[in-house]
């Protein structure tokens, strides 16, 4: 069978991109294979584990879920876009650093990319809001209570800037 | 890539879906939020040969009141919007219990109400909640439409009444009644995991405090989505006190028939639904009286 092809142009962290895919190419696997975006990661590719979270139409999803394919003409924000430039990381970032928010690092991209669009909404969090918030992101070697602190200090910081 | 081969079509009309529906049968799948059917794609449990994605057909979403005593969702509606729309808090208050429960916030991000009904897994919340609700699920295809109540709708794990050329396309529930309640409750390993024993269940009362109709869900329960007949008939009537709630908690108990798994043995997952039946129709009887 010939391979079933789409050209698709895919805006990921306000950067269009065209490429042509076959159909079967899965977002994350798009992401980090024909983007070079390596920063999204793949862990269970069924839905379970959230790693591979990204945000699509400002929305978090699990990028192992979609098709390339239907990433044509929408908005995607990866793990790459968060940090402003190399010297200043985003405010999520500094709080996951500051409180050992990360041992191996695998979950953290989804789990930044979860928290932000979850802290853009709720800005004023409670614990029980974050730990809900966080019930779909896996981390099997930190623990989570890092993970939560790193959370509160993030939405107090974030809270303290000028909008 | 992780998915068979197949053939990916998103579609910019109804009847465009509706036809190549038609024309491909069994062979081709509807992709709405994705959040199961790209699983068992993922493993190739399926290889649809043609991906019929929806999606993009924003009229096939959204709450709407069809009537004084009805709403309509579309079966695109996803479950985040769901959640965030007034009238599921208002009028919905089973649906709007059993969401949290759902999975987890980025599955409801993208999963639809369509999707899941039609996906028909029995340890799925919806399925149950339609059952309890009595709703009804609109389908449509080429050559024409039709309503199916959710007791003829289920048809056993993963099967349904849906005919190979129609689309599950909307879904009609009971907007909730003065003097009556609802609840949802379930017990997983871990918040968003599949349910090891759910139920949903609707308590009406009359005017005198007696129960007029009681309505028990369950998911997990057997092969496909349990309706609890004998338990809900023996509401009916009844003053509902602690003896009433015991004796439909036996019935259901002694009518599912729960697959065991390595999580949880048949008799603890019975124990389960005996326990879950008996604190939701508590709680339901409790709210219908406030």
């Amino acid at each position: 069978m010939t391979a079933d092809t789409h050209d698709i142009t895919v805006t990921v962290n306000g950067t269009p991109h065209r490429r042509t895919v076959e159909s079967r190419i899965l977002l994350s696997d798009f992401l980090r294979h024909d983007l070079l975006l390596a920063g999204t990661h793949v862990g269970c590719e069924h839905g379970v584990c959230g790693a591979c979270t990204v945000i699509f139409d400002g929305a978090a999803v699990r990028s192992c879920l979609m098709l390339a394919a239907q990433a044509d003409g929408h908005a995607v924000a990866t793990v790459e876009g968060l940090a402003a430039d190399r010297e200043h990381l985003h405010p999520l970032q500094e709080a996951m650093r500051d409180c050992h928010g990360l041992q191996c690092g695998y979950c953290t991209p989804g789990i930044l990319m979860t928290m932000k669009v979850f802290l853009d909404e709720t800005p004023e969090p409670d614990e029980a809001q974050i730990r809900e918030a966080l019930s779909g992101n896996l981390c099997r070697c930190t623990g989570y209570q890092h993970i939560v602190d790193a959370m509160l200090l993030a939405a107090e910081r974030l809270r303290g800037r000028a909008p | 890539m992780k998915p068979a081969p197949f053939r990916y079509i998103a579609v910019r009309s109804l009847d465009q879906a509706l036809e190549l529906k038609a024309e491909h049968g069994d062979e081709a799948r509807f992709l709405a939020g994705g959040q199961s059917l790209m699983p068992t794609m993922n493993f190739r449990l399926s290889q649809p040969a043609v991906l019929i994605d929806i999606n993009p057909l924003a009229q096939c979403a959204g709450v709407q009141k069809a009537g004084p005593e009805t709403l309509r969702i579309g079966a695109l509606t996803r479950y985040r919007d769901l959640e965030r729309a007034p009238a599921t808090a208002e009028n919905l208050p089973l649906i709007k219990e059993a969401l949290p429960h759902i999975a987890h916030p980025q599955i409801r991000n993208r999963g639809t109400i369509g999707g899941n009904l039609a996906h028909a897994d029995p340890a799925s919340e919806m399925p149950a909640i339609v059952l309890a609700l009595a709703g009804k699920l609109h389908a449509q295809s080429k050559r024409g439409e039709r309503w199916i109540a959710a007791a003829d709708f289920f048809a056993g794990a993963l099967r349904t009444a849906l005919e190979p050329d129609e689309m599950l396309t909307e879904v009609e529930l009971p907007i909730a009644r003065p003097r009556s309640g609802a609840c949802f409750m379930e017990v997983a390993r871990r918040r968003g995991d599949f349910a090891l024993i759910g139920v949903a269940c609707t308590v009406e009362l009359d005017d005198h405090g007696r129960c007029k109709e009681a309505r028990i869900g369950l998911c997990n329960a057997g092969d496909g989505p349990i309706f609890a007949v004998a338990a809900s008939r023996s509401l009916a009537g009844q003053n509902i006190g602690s003896a009433e709630i015991d004796d439909a908690a036996a019935l259901v108990q002694r009518d599912i028939d729960p697959g065991g798994s390595i999580h949880a043995s048949k008799d603890f997952q019975r124990h389960l639904a005996g326990v879950l039946t008996k604190r939701a129709l508590a709680a339901a009887t409790e709210r219908a009286k406030a």
